[in-house]
């Protein structure tokens, strides 16, 4: 504990080089004069570093508030009532986006309907129930790197599992379980944080009432946890609704003329919409403009859901 | 009696709950050695790692990854140059040179770009950043290295300056007392305190940020432009690895030669992120012990 400020202190890199200068006696004018130059320089030395330092912040925040204001004056135009709520025509040229606006709609409720409760309950047994041992560890690495697995990654997976292997074809159900994979880890991270967030008095006082372990959890941990746990959720949709790569192989169509009967049919998704519109379409002068509006929808829709996530966050971390 | 059949009924089940992270990854795993083990059979893994030709349709084809792997590599370099400096930058004028309360607004606002999808940068890419590289460089296309670099370091933004900024603010408050007691300035106690105690946060946020930016699809399949050569400039067209199986798995037959090299750089893919999120993980690891052992 002590080893690391020691060598803070005593550390070469840190001793000043001129700021401890020894107080000169009356009348030394060149030892002071020298002094306050050697302060000067290190002020503006200190200036100029700051300088640079904002503008890298300024250069960072900008390049995004240009993407975004850039999509956002692009879409802005197409975007109108009919362009949400209406089936596209005339070869994707014209009408609204309806189907990938609905087709987004199923894919994350059914990704959340899948990892929401093995993402808790696997959150649960960690926080709650495991001992550390190996079997803790093992399941830790398996979060861990499951976390960081490129997401193109996860659409092979799912076109050789749900697509082939269980016979699902490309559909609403691969999709939504190969979705479902993906954002697993996020939902445990975040519900893990917020039951070890809940005071382990909470706990004790429930113990000590006669509750059993499960009745502690249920009704001292899971309703204070419950606000984390949903920001978790919520942050996990924001993740889902724009994934692409997980879905392309596995539910994505650029095209149906109609909206999906049953969750074994392939659907339209923003994210893969705007991406065959400005690569698969034959009518660039038509479809990119739409492909603007579709981003423009996708952004608000996945921006406006993670905002939610951070306000609600920010309140209970007020409340508490 | 009947409550402690309950009890241990939770038990079991949520204990196999939480094995279902372990199996999704042992079953990618399993799936990806599965489909792509049979190239390797084929053609021998040397030929298909340091092959030169990647010529996947043609008759007789040829499955040589390494203008693949370059093309991942000069991105993913020219991702880190942008994103490192930028963000690291950014990430100490966030926690140490403005004030508290606008660090209260920035950072969420930084989260919150962390969530926009990737494939919205793809389409900016292409429709914006693409024509200014052609322009610039008077190139016959702007879909090149360069492009792509540019929009993979803008994404990565996000996520090196969250977790930078976590490790600046987590340093413990006596180090840069110490350093203002011996009568440092503020830079010099950013720079050489501040900076070498978060060093090993920094170094996951950078390798973090790089394990994205190697993994990212959708941006690099739009932007990078596609061309399977092994490159020799930023200003020309490349081919990523996650960009090719990307584009061609879609038509790739079941079963066949392609389908089977396309699993197999997914094999590639996922060794190379595993290594650098264990990588990444050690580091945080130090850091969290070089911090706990400042308090």
């Amino acid at each position: 504990m002590r080893g690391a400020e020691d060598r803070v202190i005593t550390g070469r890199r840190v001793v000043p080089s001129g700021g401890a200068a020894p107080m000169a006696p009356v009348g030394a004018r060149p030892a002071e004069a020298e002094a306050r130059v050697r302060r000067q320089r290190r002020q503006r030395r200190q200036a100029g570093m700051f300088a640079l330092m904002i503008a890298a912040l300024v250069l960072a925040l900008g390049f995004l508030a240009l993407l975004l204001g850039f999509v956002a004056a692009r879409g802005i135009g197409v975007i109108s009532w009919e362009f949400i709520t209406e089936m596209p025509r005339n070869a994707m040229t014209e009408g609204g986006i309806l189907p990938a606006i609905l087709g987004t709609f199923y894919l994350v409720v059914g990704a959340m309907v899948m990892a929401t409760p093995l993402g808790v309950g696997s959150a649960i047994f960690l926080t709650e129930y495991a001992r550390q041992g190996p079997l803790v560890r093992a399941i830790r690495i398996g979060v861990n790197n499951l976390a960081g697995v490129p997401s193109v990654v996860f659409g092979l997976f799912g076109l050789a599992v749900f697509v082939k292997m269980f016979g699902f074809g490309v559909s609403i159900l691969s999709g939504a379980l190969t979705l479902g994979i993906v954002v697993l880890p996020t939902i445990i991270r975040a519900s893990e944080e917020a039951i070890l967030a809940v005071p382990v008095s909470y706990r004790e006082a429930s113990l000590a009432l006669g509750a059993t372990k499960w009745q502690t959890v249920r009704y001292a941990v899971l309703p204070s946890a419950m606000p984390g746990i949903l920001t978790g959720c919520i942050l996990g949709v924001g993740r889902v609704a724009g994934e692409t790569a997980p879905i392309m192989f596995t539910a994505a169509t650029f095209f149906t003329a109609r909206l999906p009967e049953s969750i074994f049919e392939e659907v339209q998704a923003l994210p893969y919409h705007i991406y065959a519109l400005v690569t698969e379409g034959t009518h660039p002068e038509a479809q990119v403009p739409i492909a603007f509006g579709t981003a423009l929808v996708l952004l608000a829709l996945v921006l406006g859901v993670d905002l939610a996530a951070i306000i609600l966050r920010s309140r209970y971390e007020k409340t508490r | 009696m009947r409550s402690r059949i309950r009890e241990n009924l939770i038990r079991v089940v949520l204990t196999m709950v939480a094995f279902s992270s372990l199996v999704f990854l042992v079953g990618i795993v399993l799936v990806l050695f599965r489909e792509g083990l049979p190239i390797f059979r084929k053609i021998g893994l040397a030929h298909f790692i340091f092959g030169r030709d990647w010529y996947p349709t043609y008759d007789p084809p040829s499955f040589g990854i390494l203008p693949l792997m370059a093309a991942s590599f000069l991105v993913t370099v020219g991702a880190m140059v942008v994103a490192i400096p930028i963000g690291v930058a950014s990430a100490i004028t966030i926690s140490q040179v403005l004030p508290g309360r606008v660090r209260g607004i920035i950072k969420p606002v930084v989260e919150l770009l962390a969530g926009v999808p990737s494939v919205v940068y793809g389409l900016f890419g292409m429709q914006v950043m693409a024509p200014l590289v052609m322009n610039v460089f008077g190139l016959p296309t702007g879909l090149t290295a360069l492009t792509a670099s540019i929009i993979l370091g803008i994404m990565a933004l996000p996520t090196v300056v969250s977790i930078a900024e976590d490790a600046l603010s987590a340093v413990p408050g006596t180090y840069r007392e110490a350093s203002y007691a011996l009568g440092a300035t503020r830079w010099e106690t950013i720079s050489r305190v501040l900076v070498p105690a978060a060093s090993s946060g920094i170094v996951t946020a950078s390798l973090l940020g790089m394990g994205r930016a190697i993994g990212e699809t959708m941006t690099v399949l739009m932007v990078a432009g596609g061309a399977a050569v092994v490159p020799t400039s930023f200003l020309q067209p490349v081919r990523p690895m996650t960009a090719t199986i990307a584009a061609e798995m879609g038509e790739a037959p079941v079963g066949g030669s392609h389908y089977h090299a396309l699993f197999a750089i997914a094999i590639v893919l996922f060794v190379v992120t595993l290594a650098f999120n264990m990588v990444a993980d050690g580091f945080t690891r130090r850091f969290q012990r070089k911090v706990a052992g400042g308090r």
